[in-house]
């Protein structure tokens, strides 16, 4: 894509590494290269103690274990699909920290290390790709959306949940995630334009992983996405997203404009999903494997640690107390996973709707009496 | 203890995978997550990791097998003896007792982890689901508690049912553990036939003691208890129903099928005391009862025989024509070329001459490698020769074929026939080397058989049959004397090859078997 090389400045972030098939980078925001060293921006200056960066370190490794861990669960008959993140922790990470205690997200489906930066407990999540519930937590005690399968519906729930916090007068902001497929659909470009004509308190938080499923970035834009904002009428800015120091920046940064009243920003966060778009596909048979190794130099986990030695804020014992802390927190999810008990069927009626309807408490009556029906009663 | 792991579903709605390779041996010890073996799906290839930390005991399956989604594929020898696995990512959820009593543990329609039922897809049903509860009375619905009951956690899996004391099926218990210790290699053969002999003890189980209840306008019965109804004739309106709330079972359609006057064996039925597995192994082994019927479910490798056999069939119209050859001079060459350094190694097989004479004959006549585009309305000539060889493999009749035979000399289409030969009976045979063929040469030689009238491969339009080379009188030089004589017979489509054309082209490829230096003239 001629439009995406526009300019000669190639960014070149591993030596040798270069991905010429790849759009180039000329406005990412990058605060830690891929070697760990760290580099400094005035626009987006992050002052992180070594104690905060050695958090965000554990937060990425116990969020990769976790999608390990559920991606084996999936392998072995325990769950029905899992969407993996592997590769995109450091944007998810990065982005659920930037976060206040009254903000809100509304994920998609993938958006497990947000989910984890905002407390709930991963087996609530795995609960639903086990079938077992709709999505275990509380979304409003967690400020942490239900998870959103149709792709970039969220947008439009986040805009108007941004709205209605305007209108509340509340200094709270509202982070929408989407994927770089998702920009193609109605409903996120008409989110855009709702969330501009109301300056409305929301970051839509892209995280263009490369791939809408099979279908490459270049297919769905002819130039890079976060220049997209600027035609909606407000700012765009691209960020490394395997880079987590630079993605909290960034965020902290569209969060507390949206704060403060100066309305919608778009993050585009460049990284790439190593792994398949969910366990029912094969990345094989559309990608070639030299791309991933190309991207695997650039891994977001890898990066920080590299950073932690280097600076020398964290010693061979935290590393090997963040592993074993990855080890348990496996198989607490492994264990809870094959025990997670089986829903009653009346638990179908509960969360339709707020309170329970005249014609729904019937339905559920009827349904009680059908279950007493059999010997074995309720089940 | 021993654990088994089944084949999950790890796609969405997946029925059956391949096991492309195993990554471990019997006698690994493994860890939880270690690679077991890489699996082909209709959606992705996928490695499957270790659910269980222990040692490896048996590979049900041999690589290049295709398995259904819930069927065991590796026994894990998880250590502890009888206790849970002490795998450090505690698989207790699992209790998976694979003792003496468990049937058909593990097989479709058997126990499954979490007291569920294995099935096809996902991680199942529970067991009591599998069938139909029992009602209560009408007094006892007025009563009820309406609470709704805590969903119980996972329960270990129910006692082995006790046998019923008369009449019924024999007890499948002792076929079980022999049923795991052999593995299950043809498409899944007696893991169907285990499931429907377990399906059969389910319903003696439910039969036992069962009063008659309601009758619906309808008679109740399982589909596949409809479906066997109705493979038997029995008209199940007319049979009484032994099973809960009337439910017609399987057992009852026997003994309908048994009092009916003209009624066949019943399959599946099986004497008291013979050992169902023995039954199903050896078909028509002297153990078996006479006059019963096997039924095998068309699936796998059969089924698309069959679709494509009748595409072929239906589509095509086929002309066979046969030509007796001496070949007593092409086995003399085979000898001296056999001995020559190119081919030193190779196997300089009949079949590898009749593939050259066939090769050089398409050459001169090249309407005979064509297809028929009924779409386009042209009748597309290549000037390629993927040459086809149907092969008899384990699981079915395969038909691989060498791609561009026709460049290659005579020993590399020794070494490409043997290769594909050997692919094909190993089940390693990929999809890209079974499409695409332009030609075909069924051996049925290597049966004993002289000759045969044989059915085009789909797309092609002409394919020849091999038949044994058999020492035969015959006349030679004015005497009747022993030579090699073998038979060819060659179909071909009418639509494109008329008989004039399939007529010069099968003396082409007798002539050169007759005489190999006729290749010269070629």
């Amino acid at each position: 894509m001629t439009a995406l090389r526009q300019t000669t400045e190639a960014f070149d972030p591993v030596p040798g590494a270069a991905a010429p098939h790849l759009p180039q980078q000329p406005d990412l925001v990058q605060l830690l290269t891929p070697e760990g060293e760290r580099v400094e921006r005035p626009d987006y200056s992050v002052d992180l103690s070594a104690e905060e960066l050695r958090d965000l370190y554990r937060d990425l490794v116990l969020v990769r274990r976790w999608d390990v861990e559920a991606t084996a669960l999936q392998r072995q008959g325990e769950l029905g699909i899992w969407a993996s993140l592997l590769g995109q922790e450091a944007a998810q990470v990065g982005a659920g920290r930037a976060m206040q205690p009254g903000d809100t997200a509304f994920p998609t489906y993938r958006e497990h290390g947000v989910a984890w930066t905002r407390g709930v407990d991963p087996l609530h999540v795995i609960s639903l790709f086990r079938g077992v519930d709709n999505g275990g937590w509380d979304p409003v005690a967690t400020g942490f959306n239900l998870y959103t399968v149709v792709i970039g519906a969220q947008c439009l729930h986040a805009t108007g949940y941004a709205m209605g916090v305007q209108r509340d007068g509340a200094e709270h902001a509202v982070l929408a995630f989407l994927g770089d497929g998702a920009t193609s659909q109605g409903e996120v470009n008409e989110a855009l334009i709702w969330a501009a004509s109301f300056s409305a308190p929301v970051v839509f938080f892209c995280q263009n992983n490369q791939y809408a499923i099979s279908v490459p970035l270049e297919r769905q834009s002819r130039v890079p996405l976060y220049q997209r904002a600027a035609g909606f009428g407000f700012p765009g800015v691209r960020v490394d997203g395997n880079d987590v120091l630079a993605v909290l920046a960034v965020t902290r940064a569209a969060l507390a404009a949206a704060r403060e009243g100066q309305g919608p920003t778009f993050i585009e966060a460049f990284t790439y999903r190593m792994g398949a778009h969910t366990t029912s596909d094969d990345p094989t048979r559309y990608r070639l494997a030299s791309e991933l190794e190309e991207w695997k130099l650039r891994d977001p986990v890898a990066r920080l640690k590299a950073h932690l030695s280097r600076a020398g804020l964290a010693d061979a014992a935290f590393f090997s107390a963040v592993e074993a802390e990855a080890d348990e927190l496996a198989a607490r999810i492994r264990t809870g996973t094959t025990e997670m008990p089986d829903p009653p069927g009346t638990a179908m009626f509960d969360a339709v709707y707020a309170e329970i309807t005249p014609p729904l408490a019937q339905q559920r009556e009827e349904f009680l009496a059908y279950q007493a029906s059999f010997e074995e009663g309720e089940r | 203890m021993l654990r088994q792991f089944k084949l999950p579903d790890v796609g969405e709605g997946l029925t059956e995978g391949e096991i492309l390779q195993w990554l471990v041996e019997v006698g690994d010890t493994v860890t939880v997550n270690q690679p077991l073996c890489e699996v082909e799906t209709a959606k992705a290839a996928v490695e499957l990791p270790s659910p269980y930390a222990g040692t490896v005991t048996e590979l049900l399956f041999e690589a290049g097998a295709t398995v259904d989604v819930g069927t065991p594929i590796i026994t894990i020898d998880t250590g502890g003896g009888s206790g849970p696995a002490p795998s450090p990512a505690g698989a207790t959820a699992e209790p998976v007792p694979e003792g003496e009593g468990e049937p058909a543990a593990g097989l479709i329609g058997g126990s499954a982890p979490g007291g569920r039922t294995a099935v096809l897809v996902g991680y199942g049903p529970r067991n009591t689901e599998a069938k139909r509860r029992p009602r209560r009375s009408g007094a006892a619905v007025a009563a009820r508690a309406t609470a709704p009951q805590p969903e119980p956690t996972p329960q270990p899996p129910p006692e082995p049912p006790l046998e019923p004391e008369p009449a019924g099926p024999p007890p499948l218990l002792a076929t079980a553990p022999d049923a795991r210790a052999k593995p299950v290699r043809h498409g899944g053969l007696e893991v169907g036939r285990q499931a429907e002999a377990h399906a059969l003890h389910d319903d003696a189980v439910t039969a036992v003691g069962a009063a008659h209840g309601r009758r619906s306008p309808r008679p109740l019965a399982k589909p596949p208890v409809r479906k066997y109804a109705k493979d038997l004739g029995v008209d199940l309106a007319t049979v009484p129903g032994s099973g809960d709330g009337g439910i017609i079972t399987r057992a009852d359609v026997e003994a309908a099928a048994r009092s009916a006057p003209a009624g066949g064996r019943v399959p599946g039925a099986v004497a008291p005391g013979v050992d169902e597995g023995t039954v199903v192994r050896g078909a028509f082994g002297a153990d078996r009862p006479r006059g019963g019927e096997q039924r095998i479910p068309i699936k796998g490798v059969r089924k698309h025989t069959a679709a494509a056999m009748v595409a072929s069939a239906f589509t095509a119209p086929h002309v066979t024509e046969f030509l007796t050859v001496d070949v007593t001079r092409m086995t003399r060459l085979r000898a001296r070329l056999a001995s020559r350094p190119e081919l030193a190694g190779l196997k300089v097989s009949p079949l590898l001459f009749v593939a050259k004479a066939l090769l050089l004959a398409v050459r001169r006549h090249p309407m005979i490698n064509s297809s028929w585009d009924e779409a386009a309305q042209e009748i597309v000539v290549k000037d390629y020769v993927h040459l086809g060889i149907a092969a008899a493999t384990p699981r079915g009749l395969v038909v691989p074929n060498v791609k561009d035979a026709d460049r290659m000399s005579l020993p590399e289409l020794a070494r490409a026939l043997a290769d594909l030969t050997e692919t094909a009976r190993a089940g390693r045979t990929s999809p890209a080397d079974m499409t695409g063929g332009t030609i075909t040469i069924t051996n049925v030689g290597v049966f004993g058989v002289d000759t045969g009238t044989p059915i085009l491969n789909p797309g092609e339009s002409a394919i020849l049959a091999f038949g044994a080379v058999r020492e035969m009188p015959w006349v030679h030089k004015g005497r009747v004397v022993p030579r090699q004589v073998t038979q060819l017979a060659l179909s071909f489509d009418h639509r494109i090859v008329d008989g004039e054309l399939g007529s010069r082209f099968l003396a082409d490829v007798g002539a050169l078997l007759h005489d190999p230096g006729t290749a010269l003239a070629f």
